[in-house]
């Protein structure tokens, strides 16, 4: 038998509010979005500099994952123990958009770079020191029983031991992030992870 | 996973391929054609630049999709017909691709519609709907790791259970939008590229498509198997490769691993090669890392250019048929090493019988791919 996987973490961002571990923690509409993410990483007093480089699937991707891991002790694991199994419909699609726009002056590869979905994965091994397996996929709508499919097959192979995995989704002002941190440990106020306990409201 | 039938473990064949591009149509055209030494990679004076593209007119166009659906669905149904395959209600579908339909940025008015239309998931589903799959498609878009990770992900759909066959497709075009990113990385070569060669000076771009269908039932007494394959990142730059190679390293160790071999089984190393100077260093690194040096190792970017999303599936069925007609085809633009720690790269056409051959690919994100296949 492969053993028990845990929720042990999980972020939500949605129509400019943040969730963590069900808590709405912050919340600002009286911004667009650019300023909203900006908003957070301010409110939270992150100090990152290449977060202001980054396009906005980066930085939400960035902050959910801040937050996500915000007790995840990593020397629990080594760095190829750790990855990441991402989805969204869009792909990078805002990006496309911006960087379009911008090649009718100067195309730049600072921009150029971040049209592709898997940067915001890149992005987050950087940040927190994890080598292990990125997958990127594109579907129309959140599949939890794809998701869980997947990082069930990745942690019970012993491929990793934990997880970053789920949705997050940017275009225009249209964003959403759906982060779970899955461990194999239980530790205080988990949930097993299953289709129900992602599919439930965002209380872990 | 939701296992199907615990305690399987299938072997995971490819029962069927196809390579679609500048240089040929079915996988025997392209083969024939590298034989010969026929590269697809050409000065085009049109857009002035060095590139393997395709000649639309010569493409048998299909207008009710974009040109990146058309790649797909030709490519896929020359791959069924080529192996007699029927896709069933077990027959799941992988795409893979970095850009798609990207290109209609540049030719289409800018609406919410258009954002629709250039989903990936879009196309997807009108491939889905054109070979009348009964499984809900899946887009693999991770850089150019995509074609390699699409294969990896439909191995692993077999060997749980979770479906008897997977067609992988992988496709992408060469559009305004792709060119001017890489020229701001000023990643092109203004030649035909060089992969591990002391004078090469980037990449070139390509055009193409590519097939496999996995199966968990042999079709041939000579199919060849998807053994293993792993992931890893860099964790180092986005946009820069790892500065010791060591985490490609890990992922052919891992990959080497899961398929039970030994660095001395490997016969032949089909490498990412793109011919920038920081990509063929990192994978040289890599190779050494790993114990693979002295296997013959060739890059196919000098005959595609670097097709993207196709990459991956183009390098791996030429890997797959270089297993089974143990044949090695020289990298082309190859004469002196020009990396710190050397590889073995071909220069001519070497007949060897090959039982494992390992797949390597990296790309943007610090992403890292390797995939073994074996006789």
């Amino acid at each position: 038998m492969a053993a028990e996987k845990y929720i042990t973490s999980r972020v939500t961002i949605n129509h400019q509010t943040v969730y963590q571990n069900g808590m709405d923690i912050f919340t600002n509409n009286a911004v667009g979005f650019d300023e909203f993410l900006l908003s957070v990483y301010q409110h939270l007093h992150f100090s990152y500099p290449k977060f202001h480089k980054m396009d906005n699937l980066s930085k939400l991707g960035w902050l959910a994952a801040e937050l996500l891991l915000k007790d995840f002790d990593k020397n629990h694991y080594h760095p190829e123990q750790v990855g990441t199994v991402l989805m969204n419909a869009n792909a990078s699609l805002d990006m496309d958009l911006k960087y379009y726009e911008s090649i009718k002056d100067v195309p730049s590869p600072s921009l150029f770079v971040y049209t592709l979905p898997n940067i915001v994965a890149g992005e987050i091994c950087i940040r927190h020191h994890f080598k292990g397996e990125n997958a990127f996929f594109v579907m129309p709508d959140f599949d939890t029983p794809f998701l869980k499919q997947q990082v069930d097959y990745l942690l019970d192979k012993n491929i990793l031991q934990a997880s970053i995995c789920g949705w997050i989704d940017v275009l225009g002002q249209d964003h959403r992030a759906e982060l779970f941190l899955i461990e194999k440990v239980k530790k205080e106020n988990t949930k097993v992870f299953s289709i129900e306990n992602m599919e439930g409201n965002s209380n872990l | 996973m939701i296992v199907k039938n615990p305690g399987l473990n299938p072997d995971v064949f490819i029962v069927g391929d196809n390579i679609l591009s500048p240089i040929g149509k079915t996988t025997d055209e392209n083969l024939s054609a590298l034989k010969h030494g026929i590269s697809g990679v050409k000065k085009n004076d049109e857009i002035n630049i060095v590139a393997s593209l395709f000649e639309w007119n010569k493409i048998d166009i299909d207008k009710s999709y974009t040109k990146f659906e058309n790649l797909l669905i030709l490519s896929i149904t020359n791959a069924i017909k080529q192996s007699g395959f029927n896709i069933d209600d077990q027959t799941a579908l992988i795409i893979s691709s970095t850009k798609g339909n990207i290109s209609l940025l540049e030719t289409e008015e800018h609406t919410k519609d258009l954002n629709k239309r250039i989903a990936l998931h879009s196309s997807a589903k009108l491939v889905t709907d054109h070979f009348g799959f009964k499984t809900q498609p899946i887009v693999v878009s991770n850089a150019c790791i995509s074609g390699v990770l699409a294969i990896l992900t439909g191995m692993r759909w077999i060997k749980s259970g979770q479906y008897e066959n997977v067609i992988v497709s992988g496709a992408d075009v060469v559009s305004e939008f792709v060119l001017s990113g890489f020229k701001s990385f000023q990643a092109l070569s203004d030649t035909v590229c060089r992969p591990f060669d002391k004078d090469r000076t980037g990449l070139n771009l390509g055009e193409g498509a590519a097939t496999v269908i996995l199966s968990k039932n042999k079709k041939n007494e000579n199919d060849v198997k998807v053994s293993s394959g792993a992931i890893s990142n860099d964790a180092n730059h986005i946009s820069g490769p790892s500065r010791t190679g060591e985490e490609l390293a890990f992922a052919i160790k891992k990959a080497l691993l899961d398929a039970g071999i030994t660095a001395h089984d490997v016969g032949y190393i089909s490498a990412h090669g793109t011919a920038t100077n920081y990509n063929d260093e990192m994978e040289a690194n890599a190779i050494n890392l790993a114990g693979l040096q002295k296997v013959p190792l060739n890059s196919l970017k000098g005959y595609y250019g670097h097709t993207l999303g196709a990459a991956g599936l183009i390098e791996s069925v030429i890997a797959i048929h270089a297993i089974k007609d143990g044949v090695i085809l020289p990298s082309p633009g190859f004469t002196e090493n020009g990396v710190t720690h050397p590889v073995n790269v071909t220069t001519e056409i070497l007949n060897t019988p090959i039982k494992h051959a390992l797949k390597t690919a990296s790309g943007f994100g610090g992403c890292n791919a390797a995939m073994i296949f074996s006789k």
